[in-house]
């Protein structure tokens, strides 16, 4: 069941297009839809990773924040400097929730900001100088990093700088891996881009670079790729598999370290979490080191259990026991927590707007709920999420791509769902509107939600949001209308 | 099997049960090629250490935790507190997604801000399109009152001309002629947040009264402008109205963003509420007098007001503490001839009162903060009325002549003969500071969260605890609504700062049976 019946939700999208000119409407048709679980391909219906319109006021970053934000910034134990003006490493500081622990500034620097600080002589001069400069500095208050990313702002690409080279000879004369990346924010169409420019990056500047010969592999030795630890995400995740038997012997990249990132070449299998970001690194891990990967879900008991048998049927009979020993173990826990939850999120509405894997991956566990997303949609997924996303989803039900603010909330103000799941900056519109608010993004300051104790918190926090008594006090009480 | 139904743990605690522990310590040994335990201590220790901070000290290229933000979030804000305004941002759209989640996280609001989304092509060929596009996209969907445009580094750099763009969409009928729309330039990689505020409100008003001179006259419309700069204190806006109507002034504030960030939950979404109306940017210059509350960061907007609206631009202090208060209500009451009123001489009176009432335990208490230039000026000035002493005065947007007068202003007054004023260094130049002469408390943003604690691991007694004032405050809820300045403000702050003293002496005097001294009932 759908908010809408198929007809009333192609009216809906005809209607939002009204407002558009003539041009942007065009464009716009084409990154909304109304779902047919039928369909195979979704090319057919939906376009994505196109440009955004010029404003319209879309939720997109760009390729530093899917570089610096997403891929390279969880690493730890590197120093990743955000090159260029001091505006993007400041917005992007400490505010993604990525955990992880260690002796921040002695030999972890995730939560600091380490910038050059771009002046107008820097920009008419070219900073490659001070950026060799801030290598030595680097090392002299930070003897014990790993090693160093550029993490390029739009203006490094615009000048000419030539970082490769300056990344070279600093990496020659620290000993330590300097990672140059081409992510000014001016490339591509969203942080997508970005993610992929810092894949290459570690293909090309880490993994060809040399591998970790010490390291003695084990025939149950896995990474957990694509798992940012958002909220300790990756360790409610790493538990599970330990206790199936496996050896988790890296995170990509929350709570990452360099030589995680070096080991990963002699593991069994690649756990491939966010495919949209880090897709790129597991196909050159097969195609060069010959791992296979495998995609999982660790939301919500039903997906986390296919995983779990998914993941357990490409080892031996340990292993699959294993599976089925941490399924049943925590299916106590997970009757429990439905007995409470389910009924009282049976039946609502919600829906989803969030970034390159969430709007599909989260669908099951709100299901496991008793709830039903009727709307979902990517900031920056490709057509390949799409596919994955439109047989999760029912029938009728909408599907949206780098959805304007104007769209979502239309949207919103005609479907009335229970429950919206998406970024801060949509957060207060709905607040306001009186419609409960859940970001997707930080797991709204809570978390971990993957893996079976991420499912508890998750129905814990999707209940005191749903049914929170401050949604009723939108009006004020001389103004409702008597009964 | 962690989880029990009726008791959830999050994060924390969830982390310190033993199997998350054992699992997070098998990946430290086993994965991470981790330094020791002692390695790690010693050179932590070290950075604490008088020989690191001159190691800190001696950088030349690299910034460590800024305290500073680029110019298009202050030019942001500027636009937000005109009514009926879009802000429009020319350039990479990932700046703009930057900018409205900062402004989100500090300010629990909706931040309504579009982007022309220049991507690599444009790079090449200019944003000339972006613009055309981008104007009539805006317009369309959210029907403004004005467009206000600003810039981000990627269009500086390629040197888009906002005033021809701007000009040609509407020419080429993308936007209505008559539709307003004030810009200017702001280069992430001059300045600050505090320049792009400056230049923001320079082009606001240039834009609305440079071409519309005529028939304007210095005190005409009997009113005074005021402008705060870069300011995110909602109750600041406000304060400053009732004082106004208090002494039977009329005013206005130019950018007023105090409805926009504080719209109500009423079932309805407002992109626009309240601000500065474009008939009182245009009827400005028939003001007395500008007064800038912020002497530094509005230079450019001072150099505008004064040149074309032949405003006097009376020189003020930022209006926070008691004397500055006084100086300028006493500065307004001189230009309109308006007396200070009996109800603000009481509010006078009781912040007077409370200043006495907590005068012995901030007297001789010493205090490092770090924040925008006129902030810091202002906070210094008032911590030197309350007794109390500025260590490490920091801000890290000022410049060297900022520095040279407010230390010798400082080194005038018996409280602040021991403060020491850095400009242009970072919170890991601060961090070193209070490792190596330690002040009873830091007050600064929530970045100073971390500051407090490093210091904590060194020891307890070598914690600098945050009081937070400034921005951004993302770690605590509500504190952007409160105010600063003023007689008001002041008050905000006695009370801020008399209870985080005697929160910190009831922390350290807390011990059952030990410490049964000082963890007083009645102070």
């Amino acid at each position: 069941m759908s908010a809408l019946t198929r007809a009333e939700a192609e009216g809906l999208i005809q209607d939002v297009l009204e407002v558009y000119p003539e041009e942007a409407r065009k464009d716009r048709k084409k990154h909304l839809m109304v779902n047919d679980p039928a369909i195979e391909q979704s090319k057919k219906c939906i376009t994505s990773n196109r440009k955004s319109l010029p404003g319209v006021m879309t939720a997109r970053g760009c390729a530093y924040a899917g570089s610096k934000g997403v891929v390279w910034g969880p690493v730890k134990d590197m120093i990743h400097l955000s090159h260029g003006p001091v505006g993007c490493g400041q917005y992007s500081r400490a505010g993604r929730r990525n955990y992880y622990v260690g002796y921040t500034g002695v030999n972890t620097f995730g939560t600091m900001n380490f910038t050059s600080d771009f002046q107008e002589k820097d920009v008419v001069f070219g900073g490659d100088k001070k950026l060799a400069k801030i290598f030595a500095e680097m090392e002299m208050l930070f003897p014990l990093s790993k090693g160093i990313t550029v993490q390029s702002e739009c203006p490094v690409g615009l000048i000419g700088d030539d970082i490769d080279a300056v990344t070279q000879k600093g990496s020659a004369t620290l000993g330590k891996p300097v990672v140059p990346v081409r992510c000014e924010g001016f490339r591509g169409v969203s942080q997508s881009l970005g993610h992929h420019i810092a894949n290459d990056t570690i293909r090309d500047h880490i993994l060809e670079k040399g591998l970790d010969d010490d390291f003695v592999s084990s025939p149950y030795d896995v990474a957990i790729i694509g798992d940012y630890n958002i909220g300790g995400d990756a360790w409610s995740s790493r538990i599970l598999l330990e206790e199936m038997g496996l050896r988790v012997v890296a995170q990509w990249s929350g709570d990452g370290t360099l030589s995680e990132i070096k080991r990963t070449p002699k593991v069994k299998l690649n756990l491939l979490h966010c495919y949209r970001s880090m897709n790129y690194i597991s196909r050159h891990m097969e195609a060069k080191f010959g791992i296979p990967w495998l995609e999982y879900n660790f939301f919500g008991p039903t997906k986390i259990a296919e995983s779990l048998r998914a993941i357990a049927s490409r080892f031996d009979d340990r292993i699959k026991e294993g599976a089925e020993r941490v399924i049943a173990s925590y299916q106590p826990m997970v009757d429990a927590l439905n007995a409470k939850y389910v009924p009282r999120l049976q039946g609502k509405k919600v829906m989803l707007y969030v970034g390159g894997l969430r709007p599909r991956h989260v669908i099951g566990a709100y299901e496991d709920l008793g709830m039903e997303v009727v709307g979902t949609g990517y900031e920056f997924g490709h057509n390949d999420d799409y596919d994955r996303t439109i047989q999760e989803m029912g029938d009728a039900t909408l599907i949206y791509d780098d959805v304007t603010e104007f769209e979502l909330e239309r949207f919103v103000a005609k479907i009335k769902p229970d429950l919206i799941g998406a970024g801060i900056k949509e957060k207060y519109v709905y607040q306001k509107m009186g419609i409960p608010f859940r970001q997707m993004h930080s797991w709204d300051y809570s978390g971990p939600y993957h893996g079976y104790d991420g499912y508890a918190i998750f129905a814990r926090d999707i209940d005191m949001t749903v049914n929170n008594p401050c949604w009723k006090n939108m009006q004020a009480p001389w103004k409702k209308e008597l009964p | 099997m962690s989880q029990i139904a009726e008791h959830i743990k999050p994060c924390y605690p969830l982390f310190m049960e033993p199997e998350y522990r054992d699992v997070l310590s098998r990946k430290a040994t086993e994965c991470e090629e981790k330094p020791t335990q002692e390695t790690l201590e010693e050179k932590f220790l070290w950075t604490t250490s008088q020989e690191y901070k001159d190691l800190n000290f001696q950088r030349e290229a690299l910034t460590i935790n800024p305290a500073k933000a680029c110019q298009p979030l202050g030019s942001l804000l500027c636009s937000l507190g005109f009514k009926g305004s879009l802000p429009y941002i020319h350039g990479s759209q990932g700046c703009v997604a930057y900018f409205r989640t900062y402004f989100n996280r500090h300010f629990k609001e909706p931040i309504a801000c579009v982007s022309d989304s220049m991507t690599e092509d444009a790079a090449v060929f200019g944003g000339h399109k972006n613009m055309h596009a981008g104007l009539q996209n805006a317009n369309s969907l959210y029907k403004p009152e004005m467009i206000s445009v600003s810039t981000t580094c990627m269009a500086e750099v390629i040197g888009d001309d906002l005033n021809a763009f701007i000009n040609n969409a509407k020419k080429d009928g993308m936007i209505p002629n008559d539709l307003p729309t004030p810009f200017a330039h702001t280069p992430s990689f001059v300045g600050s947040h505090v320049t792009g505020y400056d230049s923001m409100m320079e082009g606001t008003l240039r834009y609305f009264t440079l071409n519309d001179m005529a028939g304007k006259a210095v005190g005409s419309n009997g009113k005074v402008n005021i402008i705060t700069g870069f300011e995110t204190y909602l109750g600041n806006f406000r304060v400053l109205g009732r004082m106004m109507r208090e002494m039977g002034v009329d005013y206005t504030l130019l950018s007023d963003p105090s409805e926009i960030l504080d719209t109500p939950a009423d079932g309805k979404y407002r992109m626009y509420a309240g601000g500065t109306s474009i008939e009182e940017v245009k009827d400005a210059p028939n003001a007395i007098d500008t007064l800038l509350l912020q002497p530094f960061g509005l230079t450019k907007t001072k150099k505008f007001v004064e040149e074309t609206w032949s405003h006097p631009c009376t020189r003020l202090n930022p209006p926070m503490g008691l004397a500055w208060t006084d100086e300028f209500l006493m500065r307004v009451s001189e230009l309109t001839g308006k007396g200070i009123p009996e109800s603000l001489e009481l509010e006078r009176g009781r912040l007077v009162d409370m200043m006495g009432d907590s005068h012995a335990w901030l007297h001789g208490k010493t205090f490092s903060l770090y924040g925008d230039p006129d902030f810091v000026e202002g906070m210094c000035h008032f911590l030197l009325e309350l007794g109390a002493e500025p260590k490490h005065v920091l801000s890290h947007n000022a410049n060297k002549r900022w520095g040279k007068r407010l230390a010798k202003a400082l080194e005038e007054n018996p409280y602040g003969r021991q403060a020491q004023v850095f400009v242009d260094k970072d919170l890991w130049h601060l961090r070193s500071l209070l490792f190596t002469d330690k002040p009873d408390f830091l007050i600064g943003n929530s970045y100073g969260k971390f500051i407090q604690r490093d210091t904590f691991h060194k020891g307890p007694k070598h914690e600098v605890p945050l009081i937070r004032i400034g921005f951004p405050i993302f770690d605590r809820h509500h504190l952007h609504r409160s105010t600063t300045l003023g007689y008001e403000g002041a008050m905000t702050i006695v009370t801020t700062l008399v209870n985080a003293v005697m929160e910190k002496l009831d922390r350290d005097t807390i011990q059952y049976g030990v410490t049964d001294y000082n963890y007083d009932l009645v102070r």
